[in-house]
């Protein structure tokens, strides 16, 4: 079913590095539009850090590897050439911009991105009503565009402001990293609900999370895990229930058998 | 909100813009300052006996004096004899009506986007327009005038208000009161005057475009705002001059008189020439700004916002007298390159349960220097007095300085004084969520200043906030990466 379609997202055999310590080490991912992925993995196996190479955070050394997103070599790209060309990250740390109004924010980023693509400013009514529409679909007041960016806000304030700003800039892949964490329940549903209306819209999703519960309500194509740098496993969405039942040891004890191993992991 | 967009839309040439020559044909005073100079600026203004000997009086005072030290900022002794005390552009009168004006000069401002045609003027805007030393044109002044307010230059006040002129001039800031301000007072040679009668609120922002032309020239301009019971006035001030290899020296003096249940609100967007990257050329722009609320209930509020200049030595300050009478100062002070910045503000509470307030935020980028320097003092019989200061710096690049000198003297124990202050840098992680989010780091530099920024520039009049919005895109072009 592929085949007619070219790849979003193509990784090849990606090696990273920070302060000379290797993080990943040989990761191949390909995602099509169309299609949800997830990776899992305990903390510190570099899942985090893939996000960040990704959208072309600095301070990372890419030692071995190339990605392609569209078609076009990602690495050699600004992040702002990568958001334009349609690469969105939910940040797991949302930062604070005092002073600057969400609306503010919003509109400047949509236009600077629509302005990479030759494209005229949007203007201030379908402007208004693209927010809106968002910030209600994330359960977020009309008030709520008024404040500064992250400024005050709640954790799960934050995490769901990351996908108002996805629902109002479209990208075509959004990598969520670990958006779930500090989530309670209802904000969860809100999120994943967020998630799925705008799929479609949105072709593809990486979800990065630690734990399985938001894939109860966002369901995944592919379920790959990573571990010490490298995705060890892939499979369907029953994989992630696997893990869930089983645990991180479980990998480490029985499925990673023949993959050399930290002598201690948390 | 869309004032944001249009600005980073417009921040394109990082040049200063502002920076053409006009070819009007001036009139100069020769260069130098002696008695002769200051009788000839007296002669050429047509002016009363008590001004010359006024303006002798402040010269004397002057050359007593030291040019002032202590501020933080660093620059060669100026040769104050190789300078021109007066330029003015080449006309016999002033002109009787707009149509009269020099097409020149009219294109110049043109330039500017002050346009003096009263008809296209912003709606609510009058404007006082001075070129060098001289006030080239004021509109809507007879539309004012119905009102009894006055609003005119300096020479004109002089001439057709000397009783108000005589007994405001210098009041505030005396001629001795400082070195530049004692210069000022020798060889001032026009400014705008502003007088609102008692009760009446002034319908439209009064405006003056202040430009400096002629090379080799100081410009010493004096403004005088009086409002009389129970009145208001907003004054605007900008300020733009040429890109010249030397230096310029601009010493205005500003004086605000604020009687009982009067409100004074002073907005100035100074963006005098900044010297080039290397530093070279550009204004020193050494400012003495006072203002008084001398009856009770009394407004004054200062809001600035600083760009320009290559080194600035201003404090708009307040003395509250009136009882009950109130302060503001609110500045946003901008550094980039070589540019020095040593300004704050004076607060001098004098009257029962007066009350100041005070936010700086200081934005020092490049090379730059950017000093807060502030007073609050109380007074013995300053009954519950309150000051509450913020200043807030923001640092941009490893190579620029912030410095913060509050000075606190209080002699009443019922006062409340608190002082606030904070340092940020624009730090990676800010920059790189704007980044992700599709904004160029230019774009997200002026995005963030003005986030940080906003708390004063919501004090500004709306157009003027537009215009600040841009000035602080444009002059931290090239500041990052």
């Amino acid at each position: 079913m592929h085949n007619a379609k070219q790849p979003l997202l193509v990784i090849e055999n990606l090696h990273v590095a920070v302060d000379d310590k290797q993080i990943l080490k040989g990761v191949d991912l390909t995602i099509y539009p169309g299609e949800i992925h997830a990776i899992m993995g305990p903390n510190g196996s570099g899942k985090s850090t893939l996000a960040a190479v990704l959208a072309g955070r600095e301070d990372y050394t890419i030692l071995q590897g190339r990605v392609f997103f569209d078609g076009k070599d990602l690495l050699e790209m600004s992040p702002e050439e990568r958001a334009a060309a349609g690469l969105f990250l939910a940040f797991q740390y949302p930062v604070e911009i005092p002073g600057v109004s969400m609306l503010t924010f919003l509109r400047t980023a949509l236009n600077e991105i629509r302005k990479s693509n030759g494209e005229e400013p949007i203007d201030t009514r379908t402007f208004l009503q693209r927010v809106r529409e968002a910030a209600q679909l994330l359960g977020l007041g009309n008030d709520f565009l008024q404040r500064a960016v992250n400024v005050g806000f709640s954790g799960g304030e934050k995490k769901r402001n990351e996908i108002l700003q996805m629902a109002v800039l479209r990208p075509k892949l959004a990598i969520l990293d670990e958006t779930d964490s500090g989530l309670d329940i209802d904000a969860l549903k809100i999120v994943a609900n967020a998630v799925n209306s705008l799929f479609g819209t949105i072709q593809s999703y990486l979800i990065i999370t630690h734990y399985q519960r938001l894939l109860n309500y966002i369901e995944p194509d592919y379920v790959h895990v990573m571990y010490d740098g490298k995705i060890v496993r892939s499979g369907d969405k029953t994989l992630a229930l696997e893990l869930e039942a089983k645990g991180y040891d479980w990998l480490r004890s029985e499925t990673l058998s023949s993959i050399e191993l930290p002598s201690t992991t948390t | 909100m869309s004032e944001d967009l249009k600005i980073i839309e417009e921040v394109t040439g990082s040049d200063y813009k502002y920076g053409f020559v006009s070819n009007i044909e001036e009139e100069l005073a020769p260069p130098g300052l002696n008695e002769e100079i200051i009788r000839f600026i007296s002669q050429k203004k047509n002016e009363p006996e008590w001004l010359l000997e006024w303006r002798l009086k402040a010269f004397r005072a002057w050359q007593k004096m030291k040019e002032p030290k202590w501020a933080n900022i660093h620059y060669p002794p100026i040769d104050f004899q190789s300078l021109h005390y007066y330029a003015a552009p080449k006309k016999q009168q002033r002109p009787k009506s707009l149509d009269e004006i020099d097409p020149e000069i009219r294109r110049t401002f043109e330039k500017l986007g002050i346009p003096l045609e009263e008809q296209k003027l912003l709606a609510g805007v009058a404007v006082d327009a001075v070129l060098d030393s001289v006030s080239v044109a004021t509109t809507f002044k007879e539309k004012l005038a119905e009102l009894g307010i006055i609003f005119c230059s300096m020479s004109e006040a002089i001439q057709e208000h000397p009783d108000l002129v005589r007994k405001y001039l210098g009041s505030v800031v005396p001629y001795n009161d400082n070195f530049y301000a004692a210069l000022n007072s020798a060889v001032f040679s026009d400014g705008s005057f502003v007088y609102v009668p008692p009760g009446v609120r002034c319908p439209m922002e009064l405006s003056t475009y202040f430009r400096i032309n002629a090379a080799k020239t100081g410009q010493f301009e004096r403004t005088l705002i009086i409002a009389d019971e129970g009145s208001y006035v907003s004054y605007l001030e900008g300020c733009t001059a040429p890109m010249r290899d030397e230096h310029q020296l601009h010493a205005a003096v500003v004086e605000l008189i604020a009687l009982k249940d009067a409100e004074i609100k002073y907005s100035t967007v100074q963006n005098w020439y900044p010297g080039d990257k290397e530093g070279k050329g550009g204004i020193y722009n050494f400012v003495t700004k006072r203002g008084i609320c001398k009856g009770p209930n009394a407004k004054i509020s200062w809001t600035q916002v600083e760009t320009g200049s290559a080194i600035t030595w201003k404090y708009p300050s307040v003395i509250l007298l009136g009882d009950n009478s109130v302060g503001e100062f609110y500045s946003i002070a901008l550094t980039n390159n070589h540019q020095q910045a040593d300004t704050g503000t004076k607060m001098i509470h004098i009257g029962k349960n007066t009350r100041s307030r005070i936010v700086s935020k200081s934005i020092a980028a490049g090379k730059s220097n950017n000093s807060y320097r502030g007073l609050v003092r109380v007074l013995k019989k300053a009954e519950n007095a309150r000051n509450y200061s913020q200043c807030d710096s923001m640092l941009i690049g490893n190579r620029c300085g912030a410095h913060t000198f509050p000075y606190i003297e209080v002699e009443n124990k019922t006062a409340t004084v608190e002082h606030e202050a904070t340092v940020s840098k624009i730090g990676e992680d800010m920059l790189f969520y704007l980044n992700q989010r599709g904004i160029p780091t230019e774009e997200a530099v002026a995005l963030i200043v003005n986030g940080f920024s906003e708390e004063v520039l919501q004090h500004l009049p709306m157009e003027f906030a537009v215009e600040a919005r841009k000035l602080l895109a444009i002059s931290l072009e090239g500041s990052v990466g």
